[in-house]
């Protein structure tokens, strides 16, 4: 296939035969890191999954506790009751390597450690269930902002399996065999120059042999 | 030091800014492609997006997996949800492994709840 654009000759099949090492060590490397993180990847994302449908739920279950906090005021006064945030969420994004795939580490800091501090309002003119609403959905935080870290590593980790088995297979299917293929036909046209110049030698000794004695073999 | 915000319509979102995260009230698509760069722009490490509104987003959404922040992860509404958040994880299982070995799990576990 490929045999046809190669140069017979004795320093190309040096470079080939580099070049194959290089490949099959290659090739072995990157079949490793593809199955070390794909098992990484399997373990994170069963936990991605998991954290994933509590957050939801915890979500869906605080919106309905809103609608029931909005029934009992109006959305003026719920828009006062949360206009000052007391409570404030910041990260310090690090990251962490796994398989040479720099995944982010979110270090969380709150503003206050006061756990009452989610209440920015005043309790006079609000109703409970905004109390409530509030609570239910800072029962989630901690599992949401470990989801954001879960699911960011899971979808950088899948990207590079990806791009890794790529490589793996071209190395396997394609360039491998190619290299295979080309040192062969290369080493059998050597042989073949060869014999061709070993026969022609035989047949100038025979000549020379003639014309020096009249000697015929 | 990176700050979290939280995109969506304000009935699904206000809430959250008693927790402490910053709520970006966002309705029109076209400004949210805009909030969503700029949010970039200012190194927001997370940034929560409601389904609804990420449905809309997802060309700039697919563009921001591939690096480290911002983490765009997105949350359940008030109404109108997509299921794209677990559409999601299973997208990227079948990405990394050929095919979606989770849902077979996971009707295992549905099973054994029931």
């Amino acid at each position: 296939m490929a045999a046809g654009n190669v140069i017979p000759t004795r320093m190309e099949l040096t470079r080939l035969k580099k070049k194959l090492v290089t490949a099959v060590r290659g090739h072995k490397l990157l079949k490793d890191k593809r199955d070390e993180l794909m098992r990484q990847f399997m373990d994170m994302v069963r936990e991605n999954m998991t954290l994933r449908k509590k957050v939801e739920e915890g979500i869906r279950q605080a919106n309905r506790k809103f609608v029931i906090a909005r029934a009992a005021m109006t959305s003026a006064e719920i828009k006062t009751a949360l206009m000052m945030p007391k409570q404030e969420v910041s990260v310090d994004v690090s990251s962490r390597n796994v398989m040479s795939v720099d995944i982010p580490v979110f270090d969380i800091k709150t503003r206050t450690g006061d756990a009452a501090d989610i209440y920015p309002y005043g309790f006079a003119f609000t109703s409970g269930d905004l109390d409530d609403a509030v609570k239910s959905l800072d029962d989630v935080l901690p599992d949401m902002l470990r989801l954001a870290e879960v699911e960011k590593a899971c979808q950088m980790m899948a990207s590079e399996i990806e791009k890794t088995r790529r490589r793996v297979n071209a190395l396997e299917h394609v360039i491998i065999p190619e290299t295979q293929e080309n040192i062969k036909y290369i080493t059998m046209k050597l042989d073949e120059n060869e014999r061709s110049s070993q026969v022609r030698l035989m047949k100038v000794k025979d000549m020379m042999l003639k014309e020096a004695h009249h000697y015929e073999m | 030091m990176s700050k979290i915000a939280v995109m969506g319509d304000y009935d699904s979102i206000y809430g959250f800014a008693s927790v402490g995260l910053e709520t970006i009230p966002v309705t029109l698509p076209m400004e949210a492609a805009e909030i969503l760069k700029r949010l970039k722009d200012e190194r927001y490490a997370v940034i929560y997006i409601t389904e609804v509104l990420a449905s809309q987003l997802e060309e700039e959404i697919e563009k921001m997996k591939e690096e480290p922040v911002p983490a765009v992860i997105l949350i359940p509404g008030t109404y109108g949800d997509t299921g794209k958040g677990i559409e999601d994880i299973k997208k990227s299982v079948e990405k990394a492994v050929g095919s979606d070995i989770l849902s077979g799990d996971e009707t295992k576990a549905g099973d054994g709840q029931k």
